[in-house]
């Protein structure tokens, strides 16, 4: 780990003057930053510490039914508060389903929505990657890809942001609210993270030393409580990166889907909603058949980036099972594996 | 640039001087405090060796920086016993053999005593596994473990039924 300079600031205004010398990083919980810097993946001049600020580890109601929630909140005390649990209990589960206990205690909310891709050649200084040094290459692209990106990838990167906070959130129309030297501005979180292009190093539409300082969901979003699941294929039980994951979060009324939303984790550099596959729920009967081409129209546009084809079916099929899962309501708590897709389904099997 | 912090570790006030913000509280107490209970396994946050309580809350300490944490108090393995006598989570691992080399122990034990007390796994041996799944245990002593903090979890309820009635 590189030498760097430790700034405590007492306000958030001090925080975002203070990130305004070059070279500067943010810490909060440090469970992603202290890896990366342990690493030699970055290598900040300057620590701000903004892990104790006062106002950001809050989790507040709002009139319209919502809540804003402090970007220093821990993903623990998020994931368990009794209201966040009641009406986004996807939210929960989501949380639920990363990291470990003891990473969801001191990772934050902000700290989530910044992390980086986990892409075996980001991590290796010694391959070339174009997001941690722009225009060395991308040694992703011929190498173990098996895990990568099936949408909005490009020719220089074909990473994976690996959040799984960020699906539902995505899917419920969050929005984050962000300080810079300017002021405050807020942007939807489906809007926050961007796809690579020619210059996967911008990653989000932070400006340098702006400062996430709240997360809101809507309370419109709360229509969605009683249907409402987080599913998340992993290579292991616990403790694992999605290889694909999806919210299915459905409005039922008179036994017909009134709005869907559905956002997949693990399969683009972003929390990926799916707009075509919500379009093609309104209106219908919340059965397999209706599931299955709503799964189709949202990986209508899915493309291997390398030797993962077997993404976009998986993804398609994860899609099924969560909107299954949704419509079956959501249990009373969440379940013992989080999110785990060997769950059965109440009513028997979507697919076979 | 000196920076001074202070810690309540294991109930003694501790004040440190430290040299460079770059030390972590996992090296802080096995370098600085000669607490070498707590293990450096990977050092990155995937082994869960280092599991102490920060303020009450299972943490890795290999991801905290030490000059982060000013004021708060830590819990170690070093500090879990009463006098001579084992907490309730050491003594359940013992009688089930929940360990063959021992390095990942007090990981293992001090992220159980943090899941007790957070207590929504109870003594479901699947919500168990799930909650102590950020500690690994190389020689796979898995089946032992999660026996031992369903004991503990239910010893300690009973104690606390006893002091409640």
């Amino acid at each position: 780990m590189n030498r760097f300079d430790y700034v405590r600031p007492a306000t958030v205004s001090e925080a975002v003057a203070a990130a305004g010398v070059p070279g500067s990083a943010y810490l909060a919980g440090g469970t992603n930053l202290l890896d990366l810097m342990k690493g030699g993946i970055v290598s900040p001049q300057r620590l701000i510490d903004v892990s104790r600020l006062p106002g950001l580890d809050r989790i507040e109601p709002l009139p319209d039914g919502g809540v804003r929630i402090g970007a220093c909140v821990r993903n623990a005390d998020l994931a368990y508060d009794p209201t966040v649990s009641k009406c986004f209990p996807a939210v929960a589960e989501a949380l639920l389903s990363g990291a470990s206990a003891q990473l969801r205690n001191a990772a934050t909310v902000g700290g989530n929505l910044l992390q980086r891709t986990r892409c075996a050649y980001f991590y290796d200084p010694a391959s070339a990657c174009n997001k941690r040094q722009p225009g060395s290459g991308c040694d992703a692209r011929g190498g173990e890809n098996r895990l990568y990106a099936v949408l909005g990838w490009s020719q220089s990167c074909i990473a994976t942001h690996p959040s799984d906070f960020c699906v539902p959130l995505a899917a419920l129309d969050a929005m984050v609210e962000i300080e810079g030297q300017a002021g405050r501005r807020e942007v939807a979180l489906e809007d926050f993270h961007l796809l690579p292009g020619v210059t996967p190093e911008r990653e989000s539409v932070l400006a340098p030393g702006e400062l996430v300082v709240a997360v809101r969901l809507p309370g419109a979003a709360t229509r969605f409580a009683t249907h409402a699941r987080y599913l998340k294929l992993r290579e292991r039980t616990s403790y694992a990166f999605a290889v694909v994951s999806a919210a299915a979060c459905l409005h039922i009324e008179d036994e017909v889907i009134a709005e869907a939303r559905l956002a997949f984790g693990g399969v683009a550099a972003k929390p990926w909603r799916a707009r075509a596959a919500e379009a093609a729920l309104a209106g219908v009967r919340p059965n397999v058949e209706g599931f299955r081409r709503a799964a189709e129209a949202a990986l209508a546009e899915a493309r291997p980036s390398g030797d993962n084809a077997l993404k976009i079916e998986l993804a398609r099929r994860i899609a099924v099972r969560a909107l299954a899962l949704a419509a079956a309501g959501t249990p009373d708590h969440v379940p013992a594996l989080p999110a785990s897709p060997f769950a059965p389904i109440p009513g028997g099997a979507p697919h076979g | 640039m000196s920076l001074s912090i202070t810690l309540m570790i294991n109930g003694t006030q501790r004040t440190v001087d430290l040299d460079d913000p770059r030390v972590t509280l996992l090296d802080l107490l096995r370098e600085r405090l000669d607490l070498t209970g707590t293990k450096k396994g990977c050092d990155r946050g995937q082994c869960g060796a280092c599991t102490v309580l920060l303020d009450g809350r299972r943490i890795n300490s290999c991801l905290a920086l030490a000059v982060s944490q000013d004021g708060a108090e830590v819990l170690t393995i070093e500090g879990l016993t009463q006098g001579e006598a084992l907490h309730p989570v050491q003594a359940a691992f013992i009688a089930h053999d929940a360990f063959q080399c021992g390095f990942c122990t007090p990981g293992q034990i001090m992220s159980a005593v943090g899941l007790i007390q957070e207590g929504w796994a109870a003594d479901d041996p699947e919500r168990v596994r799930e909650g102590m799944s950020g500690n690994l245990c190389r020689c796979g002593a898995y089946r032992g473990i999660t026996e031992a903090v369903v004991e503990a979890q239910r010893s300690l309820a009973q104690a606390e039924r006893k002091e409640a009635a």
